[in-house]
């Protein structure tokens, strides 16, 4: 068990999706921070990461943005952890930590462009990037988050979705597949440990991993949509009432593309999209205009308010 | 059968025939069917280390053809005709016109990485299919993929304010591809939006289309990262053969360039 206390105060770095459509994760995440007594420092004057496009025109390109944020956090705020929610930014800023450390070439190119910036060369090591999903189990683990559960999700069937940036590819998360306690990148379990910490029903869900077409939400659209509708479909058969994010990109897509099954092809899912976040907050107690659930395009009101949640 | 697998032969190299004799013996009927003879003249000897000096592609030649990147990949699950196996162990071969078949579905990869985490010789065939991606373009074979106009409107944004705000980035890119704004789906989820969000977050968000958000002295690391694409575009020429002409003689080829 990591020592909690240096995961009470983090560098928060949202990125550019949270300040769009993740907006509800934003609000959800800082609430639920704030209910457990947790500060989030947002990193100054961040720039975007570079997403899953800017490494298409170049991958050093896109590990000089990633580690400007990083140099930001290490070197003008003195972090020694950095926490971001988005799959994309999580992945990216492991992935820069990671070419930073093994590939010589990534370095020159780096300092290269650091300098010309103006700011100092991030150096592998200087600080330590996590998702959200390990800052809520390091800064406060499954026993004392069940301790603060005001509102039980008991009742609540959720299938946990995380996507490909939060475990793949596996060289760039060492500290994952370490045995118990650590994270699995075959089977992720750590958002299906803290809801089941928070009380609710965890499916047994296959897809938890599966691709959404993220990547190629609008230049490949029927695929993303049938990606997508694989992954609702099971989610249903599965028997849940909700999908769990924890990703603004899988999310959008998933709630995008849940209407464009509709629209486009005539496939109509009844299944929910909840980031985990959001469940959490309800968890411990907060209004649902607190963790933004109204600002979701999946509307899950009723189910809620069925589940005695809202 | 008396030819395995029968179904992996395209059509047009199997000769079948009503009625065969040879040397005096009838094969008509299940023995009358022939794969014709190819001879490949046409090898593009240059293409592996082509495809290997652009960014993804360095690692081709690890590979050993167990199909790991295959079984494990997302879109040959949708699209069964998308083969990295295939692909890699055609362009090592040098077929180029083979590869050419399928050239209009190779930039379709999701980049989920599964064949990453799947393959056991560290090939990135994930980084494989954008270098072939590329390299198609870059040699005129394809034009622009729909993935290569998002990225490059996603990228000149970010090079341009150091952050993305997404409506401005989906109306470049459906202005890019000539897609209208009006489609069934979107207009359908805007409409969702708007019953439940709140006036002060619309508002926000409007504002963002207007006052576009922006990392404050972004200057000069765009001017570095200007530089640094330009130099990197200047080299990929040179590796493809490609100075100033394509290889067809066209003027200005299509190498994936960030700058403007």
């Amino acid at each position: 068990m990591p020592d909690g206390d240096k995961y009470k105060r983090v560098a928060y770095y949202p990125g550019c999706a949270l300040e769009g459509s993740g907006h509800p994760y934003n609000r959800s995440t800082k609430a639920i921070g704030k209910a457990l007594g947790l500060t989030l420092d947002e990193v100054k004057n961040w720039n975007c990461c570079g997403a899953m496009e800017v490494k298409n025109i170049d991958p050093k390109l896109q590990t000089y943005l990633s580690s400007r944020v990083l140099s930001i956090a290490a070197n003008e705020m003195g972090a020694d952890v950095v926490m971001a929610p988005c799959n994309g930014c999580y992945h990216n800023l492991k992935k820069a930590e990671y070419d930073l450390e093994h590939d010589d070439a990534s370095v020159e190119v780096t300092e290269q462009l650091s300098t010309k910036a103006g700011h100092a060369t991030y150096k592998a090591g200087q600080v330590e990037t996590i998702h959200a999903l390990d800052w809520i189990k390091d800064a406060i683990g499954e026993e004392e988050l069940a301790a603060r559960v005001k509102n039980s999700l008991k009742g609540l069937k959720v299938a946990n979705y995380y996507g490909c940036m939060y475990t793949r590819p596996r060289h760039i998360f060492p500290e994952k597949d370490q045995g118990e306690g650590s994270e699995s990148t075959s089977k992720p379990h750590f958002m299906d440990d803290l809801l089941a910490a928070a009380g609710a029903e965890n499916v047994e869900f296959p897809l938890k991993t599966a691709c959404c077409g993220g990547a190629h939400t609008l230049s490949d659209s029927d695929i993303s949509t049938k990606l997508v509708l694989n992954i609702l479909k099971a989610a249903e058969a599965a028997g849940a009432d909700v999908i769990a994010t924890e990703c603004p990109t899988c999310h959008s897509g998933l709630e995008m593309h849940q209407i464009r099954a509709e629209t486009e092809f005539g496939e109509k899912t009844q299944i929910k999209i909840v980031y985990f976040t959001q469940l959490l907050g309800l968890a411990l107690g907060l209004k649902p205009r607190k963790v933004a659930l109204h600002e979701n395009i999946s509307d899950s009101f009723e189910l809620m308010a069925e589940k005695g949640l809202v | 059968m008396p030819i395995h697998e029968k179904s992996l032969i395209r059509p047009e190299d199997l000769e079948t025939h009503d009625e065969l004799v040879i040397d005096g013996v009838d094969v008509s009927g299940h023995w009358s069917t022939f794969i014709r003879s190819r001879v490949v003249t046409d090898y593009n000897e240059a293409m592996e280390e082509e495809i290997a000096a652009l960014p993804g592609g360095e690692f081709i030649h690890r590979c050993w053809q167990c199909g790991s990147c295959t079984n494990s990949c997302t879109v040959h699950a949708v699209n069964p005709e998308f083969n990295p196996r295939y692909w890699i162990y055609l362009i090592r071969l040098g077929m180029e016109s083979e590869l050419l078949r399928d050239k209009d579905i190779i930039w379709q990869c999701v980049s989920c990485n599964k064949c990453t985490y799947a393959c056991p010789r560290d090939v990135f065939p994930e980084g494989v299919m954008k270098a072939t991606a590329h390299w198609l373009e870059a040699k005129g074979h394809t034009p622009k993929s729909p993935s290569m106009l998002f990225d490059e409107v996603f990228t000149d944004q970010v090079m341009a304010t150091g952050k993305i705000e997404e409506g401005r980035t989906i109306r470049s890119f459906f202005k890019a591809t000539g897609q209208p704004l009006k489609q069934a789906w979107l207009v359908e989820m805007v409409k969702r939006m708007l019953t439940r969000l709140p006036i002060k977050l619309m508002m926000t968000m409007g504002l963002a289309t207007v006052f576009r958000p922006r990392t404050s002295g972004w200057g000069r690391a765009r001017a570095a990262m200007e530089d640094y694409a330009a130099e990197q575009k200047r080299k990929q020429h040179a590796a493809l053969g490609l100075d100033g002409k394509g290889h067809d003689g066209k003027d200005e080829p299509q190498i994936p360039a960030a700058a403007e």
